[in-house]
């Protein structure tokens, strides 16, 4: 499996271009980094790559085509913000069962405590919450996972524990990992291979 | 002594020993019992009770005649439960019509597109912009007056304001990262619209429709008592009102004074089931 971008360019409405001819391919298994300063576009980018937001030019391509637009995705984005990634009108259970049931092999290694699960989202912290928001797209079809600042919130150790996971489940089932950060140390040592996204950008 | 005393204290603080959501849930019960017990009446009164008896013409509130007698010796207390019955029935049928219009229209403007979305705040701002009692007079006169011209005049005019709330909640829980993420987590149109949206927009159109209530009842008051509205003889709190102005000079204030202190407290009861549900069902006061 490859995942692709080919030639992307983004603007939000009218405004200036924020990224322009950005080409990058992401293999599986392959750990890749996105670093660069706040605003050079690093979220969008991620946006783009996961579907959410359709490019104003190039296409985002996995395996030579492109992207499903129903159904459970392959490519999946864990957002910077859990509190709004999470509806807070749902106990945690069913938040964390909305695209697949994750054992409880997976739960442990989260961190998920069995009684969080019958909780309201306002009733949990931000980093408890992002270990769901986790826990949920790890699901046996994401082929990509995007990190966008995912472990910003988190406490040091936690942020140890999650990582290790991660790769660990990155590792066992031959995914593509694609780490946005601004934190060059976080992805020296996660990752496989470090982009520069300013230098990627064609502006 | 001393302990009576006590016991009285104890008495007075008793309500407000409990909860604000008991509290908040007594008064909404207490309200709503009561509005009932008007709507009931209304319905179960005999016309006969209320009928001219000239030998009793001009009586001041009393004992056997709460509210007094008009100038036909009717008795006006019943007379009131009467009128303020129809009015909380046209109130219902208006508000409950009124809402399921802003409801289509909210979600109409949210979800088919720009030039719906455009086409639909034009209109709300049409009917906002022209003042309630005139686009409703016009209505109901066209419609031929009466309870039916009443009704639809309150029900064209009244949805606006619901379907502006319905159309921002829709659009924002919409373009949410939760909305977009449950996309992604593959789950279908129909399940976002029921799961995630729906328990979004259905307390606001619960809260929004019970203060539509008081709005409805006062303008098919108003519309009446100007002469556009219900027919004279049907007993309607406008119509008392209007009739009873004449005879305001010559010192019969219960016929005005106690019929519209009535009418004034029906709405005041409705407007505060509409703020207790409203604290109720916002997370970030229910658990005050």
């Amino acid at each position: 499996m490859l995942l692709e971008a080919k030639n992307i360019s983004y603007r939000y409405q009218n405004g200036p271009w924020i990224l322009k001819d950005v080409t990058l391919s992401v293999g599986e298994g392959e750990r890749v980094g996105l670093v660069g300063p706040s605003g050079y576009g690093k979220s969008t980018l991620s946006k783009i790559l996961a579907g959410y937001i359709k490019p104003a030019a190039g296409e985002v391509l996995l395996d030579g085509k492109e992207l499903p637009a129903e159904g459970y995705s392959p490519i999946q984005l864990i957002y910077q913000h859990p509190e709004k990634a999470i509806n807070p009108l749902w106990r945690m259970k069913d938040i964390l069962h909305e695209g697949w049931v994750p054992d409880q092999c997976t739960l442990n290694a989260m961190g998920i405590e069995q009684g969080w699960l019958e909780r309201w989202p306002a009733e949990l912290s931000g980093g408890e919450m992002q270990r769901f928001c986790i826990a949920r797209v790890l699901g046996p079809q994401t082929r990509f996972l995007i990190a966008d600042e995912m472990s910003t919130m988190l406490d040091v150790i936690t942020q140890a524990q999650i990582w290790e996971l991660m790769i660990r489940i990155v590792e066992e089932r031959c995914m593509g990992l694609i780490v946005v950060t601004h934190n060059e140390a976080l992805a020296q040592k996660v990752c496989t291979r470090i982009i520069s996204l300013p230098e990627l950008n064609k502006l | 002594m001393s302990n009576t005393i006590c016991q009285t204290i104890k008495k007075s603080t008793f309500f407000w020993q409990f909860n604000l959501r008991t509290r908040t849930l007594a008064a909404i019960a207490g309200a709503f019992v009561i509005l009932t017990a008007i709507a009931a009446a209304g319905i179960l009164i005999d016309p006969a009770s209320y009928a001219p008896q000239f030998q009793q013409k001009n009586l001041a509130p009393s004992l056997t005649h709460p509210f007094g007698t008009d100038w036909m010796g009717r008795d006006m207390f019943i007379r009131t439960v009467k009128g303020l019955s129809t009015s909380l029935w046209i109130g219902l049928l208006a508000a409950t019509v009124s809402s399921v219009i802003a409801v289509i229209m909210g979600v109409a403007a949210a979800t088919m597109g720009r030039r719906t979305d455009s086409f639909i705040l034009w209109l709300v701002d049409l009917i906002q912009g022209i003042p309630h009692l005139i686009l409703l007079m016009l209505i109901s006169f066209v419609l031929g007056k009466g309870m039916f011209g009443v009704w639809m005049g309150v029900a064209l005019t009244h949805w606006p304001i619901l379907a502006r709330v319905i159309r921002a909640e829709v659009l924002a829980v919409r373009n949410s990262q939760y909305v977009l993420a449950a996309r992604k987590l593959g789950s279908s149109r129909w399940k976002i619209a029921v799961k995630h949206i729906m328990p979004h927009v259905v307390p606001q159109y619960i809260v929004g429709l019970i203060l539509l209530f008081p709005h409805a009842i006062l303008h098919e008051a108003s519309i009446t008592f100007l002469g556009f509205g219900l027919l004279p003889r049907e007993p309607a709190v406008g119509i008392i009102l209007s009739e009873s102005m004449r005879y305001l000079t010559a010192g019969m204030w219960w016929l005005t004074v106690l019929p519209g202190a009535s009418l004034l407290m029906m709405v005041l009861l409705f407007d505060q089931i509409g703020e207790n549900l409203r604290t109720l069902m916002n997370p970030s006061s229910a658990q005050e």
